[in-house]
């Protein structure tokens, strides 16, 4: 539950908490998410994994499979032809469109278990399960490394022979793991060190962890005999499913229509595609549609996750607790191809704190993994993880208390940041002080508990996004969005253009379109959609509101500035008029004679978009014989802007929280020596269940709304997930007496720190 | 693969349906019945999300071949609300803002609904260990502990008017 967030004075809409236009589709069935749609004649698509991995595909023979009866169509990496391929947007990065295609059907080699190599579509699903048996693919095995560190040394296995590391001049003469170092930074490092009063320093590692969204990747792909095809499927962005599966089938985007389903989550983790191009290059084969739903143990073996990580961290601090330089190199897993967060790991690192001395230096090393998707706040869980646990060390030394000592160093409006933006509309400050207030961090704690804290900072984006409103000509209004509705944005939308129009929340719904029938917009992610798409649709909100004021205006013969829209009605200011106001519902229903159908569609690039800081405190205790940590309380601030619907902007806190929980405490991707994964389930790969958790209890910081955004908003969705590995380790770490440096905290890790003390 | 045919009864109306082979409960469900409420997470009974209810058991139905589900009584998130009107615990799901992405949300609601048929008060505890085989990875499940609290006390509120 938030504490007290009243609804902002004036609003009639905006920071209340309706039910969710979409709700009851969500509680009865009724809503189709990707494995729910069926096309008649639609035949099973299924993928034939690697067992190895790293190996040389030597052959691969078809022809048993094809003569199968039942089997339509069958498909390798050598079908696909993307030649350079270039690079698409995908929310916070861009994604090599030669890797995504590689990636999607190995070509040459085989880079990680799991990874695909040939795909069948059959009638039946036994069918297409027989076929990838009798799919014959002779291997080459290769030596191969799993560990970031050990995929760095000199002797590793080199997965890429045209891998030659970007950023390090001169250019590298041999190939390596080593896809790019990131160098950052600014002041004079050594010389603050050399003046310090104090220096903590500490080595980190986490474990590579996946986005464990509850929905497997699922879509339906059908061709059409004119090369005009559909895809349905569940994704954060109907318009990037579409440019990537046009890009490695070579079809134009206006030949290919994605159908929006609901998704099943992704945080992050459904921002590139893994079937839609096989789906469709197998429709395009034979000629019908084809479903291709992936099993739970290939979503863990070949889709996400995010880096695992090592990192070593300096700080330097004059005694009265003024952090005065850092030092950090950041080595994160990419999974087989370049491409892992770590400049974000950088560039985050250190973006709550005002350190005048920074020296940060980022590798993205491939090593035979998957390949690594956007996870929640990309590559900042990490990076906070190091250097929030580096601050708890140093409060300890400084024997401060560690809010203040945050409080100490905490960026305000105006500060720099390392990477050269400058710290607007921040309520740091106020997130910490919340903390430091709330009853929570005034408890004293019971013999055997411990208490940790921790900050967390991510950016938000903007970006292009389209929406239109429309009005009906019984006064009610419909939403198109651009965006997938992942957690709840249909609400958020369909709030503001209500606010906007003056109309009550339930004459407002909300559709999300697909690419045909609204214009591009970005993916759901970058915690960007209830900002830029919100702004756009508050922009076409307010064409209809000046549409609506025109028209009233003309029906009473005055000057447009004399009609003010009030409360969903156009109000006449003209003393010389003696009219009623007319309402929304009225003007609606003599549109036709008034310049007909009442609409608005605004495309926009949203600027603007306020970063957001979060702060944690996690109370536990440790089994003593087990080492099983139990949460006892948690709390969680953080500076939202203004919460457009404050139920689902605690929602995302808790959620972020949880999945924290998870991958500090027991998450993470196991290896076997063969480099094969040993937990691809739910069962061995350990999800933070209900009897895991206490309640969350949130605090919502609305003291800096952003200005940029017409209703205040700033994004939520990632900044919670930043701060909860350090917040439950510093906590451990007090609890056993020492310092805890690698996740996840796993009982017997817990266990064997405190008895060796 | 030999099929045969089933016949059982999916929310208080008879069906007949060809089952065999490797098919689930839930394959059975999904693809022949078209009742794609029901939802596959893992397959493999770890995370709820095909939770129904047969025969007064809460049961995974991926974990059930559809063959056995011959001569009984299924309960699917289809039949929960009655003739178009919410049933308290998917009132107070929304109410509550208890999901986000949905997905888990029939396997929840099933499973809440098997805990209420049996034990009308359960405590914060019972409600948090009777769903420990419901994984939710979008709410933390805050919201959602509450809304099954609240709707215990809905229908033990209509319990005692009736």
């Amino acid at each position: 539950m938030s504490d007290g967030n009243q609804p902002p004075a004036g609003f009639k809409v905006v920071g209340h908490r309706p039910i969710r236009p979409d709700g009851v589709d969500k509680v009865t069935g009724r809503a189709q998410f990707g494995a729910d749609f069926h096309l008649p004649g639609m035949l099973t698509g299924r993928i034939k994994r690697s067992p190895h991995a790293h190996a040389r595909i030597v052959k691969i023979d078809t022809t048993a499979a094809e003569k199968l009866p039942g089997v339509k169509a069958i498909l390798t990496g050598e079908d696909f032809d993307v030649g350079a391929g270039g690079e698409i947007e995908a929310g916070e990065s861009a994604s090599a469109m030669k890797d995504v295609a590689a990636n999607c059907l190995a070509k040459g080699k085989a880079l990680y278990q799991g990874h695909a190599v040939a795909a069948v579509a059959a009638t039946l699903p036994e069918i297409a399960a027989e076929a990838l048996d009798l799919i014959e693919v002779i291997y080459e095995v290769l030596p191969h490394v799993i560990d970031v560190d050990a995929a760095m040394a000199d002797d590793a296995p080199v997965l890429h022979g045209d891998m030659f590391t970007k950023g390090v001049t001169p250019r590298p003469d041999k190939p390596s793991n080593i896809a790019q170092r990131y160098v950052m930074g600014r002041g004079d490092v050594p010389g603050a060190f050399a003046a310090a009063d104090v220096v903590v320093e500490g080595s980190y590692t986490t474990a590579a962890v996946h986005q464990g969204y509850l929905e497997p990747h699922a879509c339906v792909a059908s061709w059409g005999a004119d090369g005009q095809s559909t895809i349905w499927s569940s994704s954060q962005g109907q318009f990037l499913v579409r440019a990537m599966t046009a890009r490695i089938l070579n079809l134009p985007l206006s030949d290919l229509k994605v159908i929006p389903a609901e998704i099943g989550g992704g945080f992050g983790g459904k921002t590139t595609v893994y079937l839609e191009p096989v789906a469709l290059a197998l429709s395009r084969k034979c000629g019908r549609p084809v479903k291709i739903v992936m099993s739970r143990e290939e979503v863990f073996l070949a889709s996400g996750p995010t880096s695992g990580s090592s990192m070593d961290i300096r700080l330097a601090a004059t005694k009265d607790g003024r952090i005065t330089a850092a030092d950090m190199t950041l080595r994160y897993q990419a999974g087989a191809f370049a491409g892992s967060p770590v400049h974000l790991g950088c560039m985050t690192a250190f973006a709550c704190y005002d350190v005048e001395n920074l020296a940060l230096v980022g590798y993205d090393v491939v090593s035979n993994r998957p390949k690594v998707a956007a996870y929640r706040a990309p590559g900042a869980p990490m990076a906070a993880f190091a250097v929030e646990s580096a601050i708890d060390e140093l409060a300890r030394k400084l024997n401060m208390d560690p809010i203040d000592l945050r409080l100490h160093n905490a960026v305000k409006d105006g500060a720099k940041t390392v990477y050269g933006a400058t710290v607007r509309s921040s309520a740091f400050v106020e997130t910490l002080e919340a903390i430091k207030a709330h009853p929570h961090y005034q408890t004293p704690l019971k013999p055997g508990e411990a208490r940790g804290v921790a900050a967390g900072f991510w950016f938000n984006i903007g970006g292009e996004s389209s929406a239109a409103v429309h009005v009906d000509e019984d006064g009610g209004a419909t939403v198109v969005s651009s965006n997938p509705d992942i957690g709840g944005s249909r609400a958020s939308m369909a709030m503001m253009a209500a606010e906007t129009l003056g109309l009550p929340i339930e004459r407002v719904r909300c559709t999300v379109a697909d690419t045909t029938s609204i214009g591009f917009s970005g993916s759901t992610g970058g915690s960007r959609v209830t900002f830029a798409t919100g702004m756009a649709v508050v922009e076409a909100a307010k064409k209809v509101v000046d549409d609506l004021r025109r028209r009233a205006a003309e029906t009473w013969e005055c000057d447009i500035a004399q009609v003010e829209w009030r409360d969903g009605a156009a109000v006449c200011l003209d003393p010389s008029k003696d009219v009623k106001p007319l309402s929304l519902k009225a003007l609606a229903s003599k549109s036709a004679k008034t310049g007909g159908p009442i609409a608005a569609e605004v495309s926009l690039n949203a600027q603007g978009a306020a970063a957001g800081y979060g702060v944690h405190v996690c109370d536990l205790e440790a089994d003593a014989e087990t080492g099983r940590t139990t949460i006892l309380r948690y709390t969680a601030a953080q500076d939202v802007g203004r919460a457009i619907h404050p139920s689902y902007v605690e929602g995302q806190l808790q959620g972020g929280v949880a999945q924290g929980v998870g991958w500090a405490l027991n998450e993470e991707y196991v290896y076997s020596r063969n480099g094969l994964l040993e937990n691809a389930g739910f069962l061995d790969y350990r999800m933070p269940v209900a009897s895991d958790l206490p309640m969350i209890d949130t605090i919502l910081i609305e003291d800096k709304p952003n200005p940029r955004h017409p209703y205040g908003a700033k994004g939520v969705g990632e900044v919670p997930i930043v701060p909860p590995l350090a917040a439950v380790s510093n906590a451990i770490s007090a609890l056993v007496g020492q310092r805890m440096t690698s996740l996840p905290l796993s009982p017997a890790k817990v266990l064997a720190a405190r008895s060796g003390g | 693969m030999s099929r045969t045919v089933v016949r059982a009864t999916v929310n208080g109306e008879p069906v007949e349906f060809l089952g065999g082979g490797g098919q689930s409960l839930l394959d059975a469900l999904r693809d022949e019945l078209r009742l794609t409420g029901s939802k596959e997470g893992c397959g493999t009974g770890d995370c709820g999300a095909c939770s129904v209810i047969v025969d007064g058991r809460l049961v995974c139905a991926c974990l059930m071949l559809a063959p056995e589900a011959e001569g009984k009584r299924i309960e699917t998130i289809e039949g929960m609300a009655d003739n178009g009107h919410l049933h308290p615990l998917q009132h107070q799901f929304l109410e509550h803002a208890a999901l986000q992405c949905g997905f888990c949300t029939p396997g929840l609601l099933m499973a809440s609904k098997a805990l209420l048929d049996r034990n009308p008060d359960p405590t914060e505890t019972e409600v948090r260990y009777w769903l420990a085989g419901n994984m939710c990875r979008c709410t933390g499940y805050d919201k959602v502990v509450r809304a099954v609290m609240d709707a215990a006390a809905d229908l033990r509120q209509a319990e005692k008017t009736a």
